[in-house]
């Protein structure tokens, strides 16, 4: 495996990847030109001027080498990928603060059609799910595929449109979100063109994706590989599925979807609850199989574990949806049905938790010398949390409380910074030294702050929702002596006010806190090493040992 | 003897018994709701939105109400009492996409129409806090004054008969005839607005008859919303699910 080999098929990819861009080219044209709206208009120029950078892009890497990088392994593709997780988690945090910030208080709608709450709350589920989670995903997808495989990634500039189709995509998403685009299905809001675009990226990303696996010099297939395979062919599925819709018109921004009320709260909510289940739980086990253990330097605890683990865990996930949806018009049997999955759903969940903990055997001492592997072991336990929280949120007693109230926005969060947030910032500052060259990271005390200030962070943020949510909940149903309803509805938001202010509080800490880590990494990329004390050095040795 | 090294090995088979493992749940939670009674009942009162109101409605999901406002009342005591009858499936069977919504930070919806006045939405669209203190909801000044797009209405209402709601050709020839007449009773349009659309509303829901707005159209959305079934009538035995 060597740069040399430029496989004749990557050159037929470059020139099919052309005449593709310059077709797109003409239909981001006729778009523009023929636009029913004013967003479609800018947005066809958007995939207009997309395509024509596209063929600049392959004019400058599509021939000579398969895609300009002569490293034996696509590590340049990974690397854009870690300075767009980057970019958009801060961006995508920042607005998950200003939203929290408007409900506390609402005068910084200021009144206004683009920045006001019900625009931006879209705007920051898709930004930290989709262009943060997403990007963090598809760059340690690539890696690790590359290395458990030892084979480059397959496709020559295929993986790069994967990188770029996807960013075209979240531009395309988020702009029109605060231009007043969107499907109103949670997670689901880009629309009809949008998703459109994203299955052509997915295709691809799976054809890139399976193509490495078929080049691979090891027998087996690595069990990160399972996850991240099982996270794109079951996304696809979903997305499809969900999106189904017909648009008033080819040139025109709006659509209506196929199917209506019941039908389609139950297809949203299988598809939501799976945007959880194979986007933010499959996808990011993938990394947990492959950056615990390599950080940690010991083999993954239990083979036999992590197939029981795989299995079970993605047949029980896609049952789960109706729990979304209790007491509502649906079914009681479906609901019954989805409530008895999400409570089995404890079980793999907690089974990949131990795997994941237990890896650390006879390696425990590392969470006291390396805040990275602590980075990483306290994401397992804040899934372990959040899978045990979910299941009892799930049953209909329970829920009949939490639904509707912050209760759910506080769960959703205890998985989303604590599991995924730092558990993708684990990855990020393994593979930054390593993909940019560098003996360590500029500095791991910085890496300790911010561990300890994202985790003050997201104990504020979820503990404020605990109480705001139960309490909400108590209130909405409490009664006072003659048999009324005691509270009216808005007594029960005043009630909220505080614990949106310690909220907005803990999202300034998370996002401090990623901010730092950007610092780091900035400096990590320039080559730099910061000095630090006796104690700080240990761990630098241990993660230099680690290279 | 059974051994998932066979699997392991071979990428193709992984990926499509990926896709049978997880294709299972959707199928067989999902596919009986397309036949079964009590999610496909037809109850006396539902109709399609008239262009005025689906109008609205597309403004309601524009600027993303469904963030913060449920339009579903569940079957608990509680519920029933602050805002009515629980939700029928029947309710939204015309709703593409539904709005069920999933917290609520604001009341749920689903039975506000005819709750207040329409000077009331005027200016709770206009201030939330003019009317009430404590609203954390977001101001929409801007709606009372951009006028509303009504040149492709009838494309909508084509696109979601293409989807199965049943406008008839008449209803959509007619579609900027009815927004007319939904809007102005004396006009000559009421009508056959009212021939088409049995039980709906006609008045100036912005109090500003010089301009159709964005706010008629979302205010008209609002009136409607939970109305059209009479539970009097109603016999739930009929639908037992």
């Amino acid at each position: 495996m060597s740069v040399q080999e430029t496989a004749p098929g990557n050159t037929v990819i470059s020139w099919l990847m052309g005449v593709l861009l310059l077709a797109g080219a003409l239909i981001g044209l006729m778009l523009t030109a023929f636009a029913a709206d004013p967003v479609m208009e800018f947005h066809g120029l958007l995939f207009l001027l997309f395509c024509v950078g596209g063929v600049f892009f392959l004019i400058r890497y599509g021939s000579a080498k398969d895609d300009g990088d002569p490293s034996p392994y696509q590590d340049s593709v990974v690397r854009a990928g870690v300075i767009a997780s980057m970019f958009w988690g801060i961006a995508g945090f920042a607005a998950g603060l200003m939203i929290a910030l408007q409900l506390a208080f609402p005068v910084l709608n200021f009144d206004l059609p683009w920045i006001n709450f019900g625009r931006l709350r879209p705007l920051h589920t898709s930004a930290v799910i989709f262009a943060f989670g997403g990007n963090v995903l598809i760059a340690t997808s690539f890696h690790v595929v590359q290395r458990t495989c030892k084979a480059r990634l397959a496709g020559g500039v295929a993986p790069w449109f994967v990188f770029w189709g996807y960013q075209l995509f979240i531009v395309i998403a988020a702009t029109g979100y605060l231009l007043g685009v969107t499907q109103s299905k949670e997670y689901a809001e880009p629309e009809w063109y949008a998703d459109l675009w994203l299955t052509l990226v997915w295709v691809v990303y799976l054809l890139v994706f399976l193509g490495t696996l078929w080049k691979r010099k090891e027998p087996h297939i690595y069990v990160a590989n399972w996850f991240y395979l099982a996270f794109i062919v079951t996304i696809a599925m979903l997305h499809i599925v969900n999106n189904l819709a017909v648009p008033v018109s080819l040139t025109g921004v709006k659509s209506y979807s196929l199917f209506s009320g019941v039908q389609d709260a139950l297809t949203q909510w299988w598809y939501g609850h799976n945007a959880v289940g194979f986007f933010l739980t499959a996808g990011f086990l993938g990394i947990m199989y492959y950056f615990v253990p390599k950080r940690a330097e010991r083999p993954v605890y239990s083979y036999r574990l992590s197939i029981v683990h795989f299995w079970s865990l993605i047949f029980l996930y896609i049952w789960a949806g109706p729990h979304h949806l209790h007491y509502t018009a649906l079914p009681e049997w479906a609901q019954t049905l989805g409530m008895t999955f999400s409570i089995m759903l404890w079980m793999p969940s907690w089974g990949g938790m131990i795997n994941g903990l237990m890896t650390l055997s006879g390696a425990w001492d590392k969470l006291r010398t390396d805040p990275v592997i602590r980075m990483l072991v306290v994401s397992v336990a804040f899934y372990g949390m959040s899978t045990f929280e979910g299941p009892v949120m799930s049953i209909k007693a329970v829920n009949s409380l939490s639904h509707y109230t912050d209760w759910t926005v506080g769960h959703v969060h205890s998985g989303a910074l604590g599991w995924v947030g730092f558990v993708s910032f684990g990855a990020l500052y393994v593979l930054t030294p390593l993909l940019w060259r560098r003996s360590q990271l500029y500095s791991l005390a910085l890496v300790s702050w911010h561990f300890w200030i994202a985790s003050i962070g997201i104990v504020l943020y979820i503990t404020a929702m605990w109480v705001s949510g139960i309490l909400q909940g108590l209130m909405w149903r409490a009664y006072d002596s003659l048999g009324f309803l005691e509270y009216s509805f808005v007594e029960t938001v005043e009630a909220m006010h505080p614990f949106y202010v310690i909220r907005a509080f803990g999202g300034v800490l998370f996002l401090a806190g990623a901010l730092i880590m950007a610092y780091n990494l900035w400096r990590t990329v320039r080559g730099d090493v910061r000095v630090e004390g006796v104690a700080a050095a240990r761990p630098m040795a241990a993660a230099t040992a680690a290279e | 003897m059974f051994s998932h090294a066979r699997i392991e090995k071979n990428s193709i088979l992984l990926t499509v018994l990926t896709l049978i493992v997880v294709s299972i749940g959707g199928l067989v939670e999902i596919a009986p709701l397309f036949y079964l009674e009590s999610t496909i009942e037809k109850v006396k009162g539902m109709r399609p939105y008239t262009p005025l109101e689906l109008k609205g409605r597309n403004i309601y999901i524009r600027e993303g109400c469904y963030n913060c406002h449920s339009q579903m009342v569940r079957s608990l005591r509680d519920e029933v009492e602050r805002y009515g009858h629980y939700s029928l499936a029947a309710e939204s069977m015309y709703d593409h996409p539904f709005q069920w919504g999933s917290k609520r930070t604001g009341p749920d919806l689903a039975r506000v129409g005819g709750r207040y006045s329409d000077d009331w939405h005027v200016a709770h669209m206009n201030d939330p806090r003019s009317v009430v203190p404590e609203s954390i909801m977001p101001g929409y000044p801007f709606l009372a004054e951009t006028p509303l797009r009504i040149d492709q209405v009838a494309d909508h209402m084509a696109a979601n008969r293409t989807v199965g709601v049943p406008y008839t050709d008449e209803m959509i020839e007619n579609a900027q005839a009815d927004i007319k007449g939904q809007l102005d009773p004396f006009s000559d349009e009421v009508d056959g607005f009212l021939e088409r659309y049995p039980n709906a509303i006609s008045r100036d829901f912005d109090g500003n008859p010089e301009m159709v707005s964005e706010l008629d159209a979302l205010i008209a959305y609002m009136q409607m919303l939970g109305t059209l079934v009479d539970f009097d009538a109603y016999k739930p035995e009929e639908n037992l699910r």
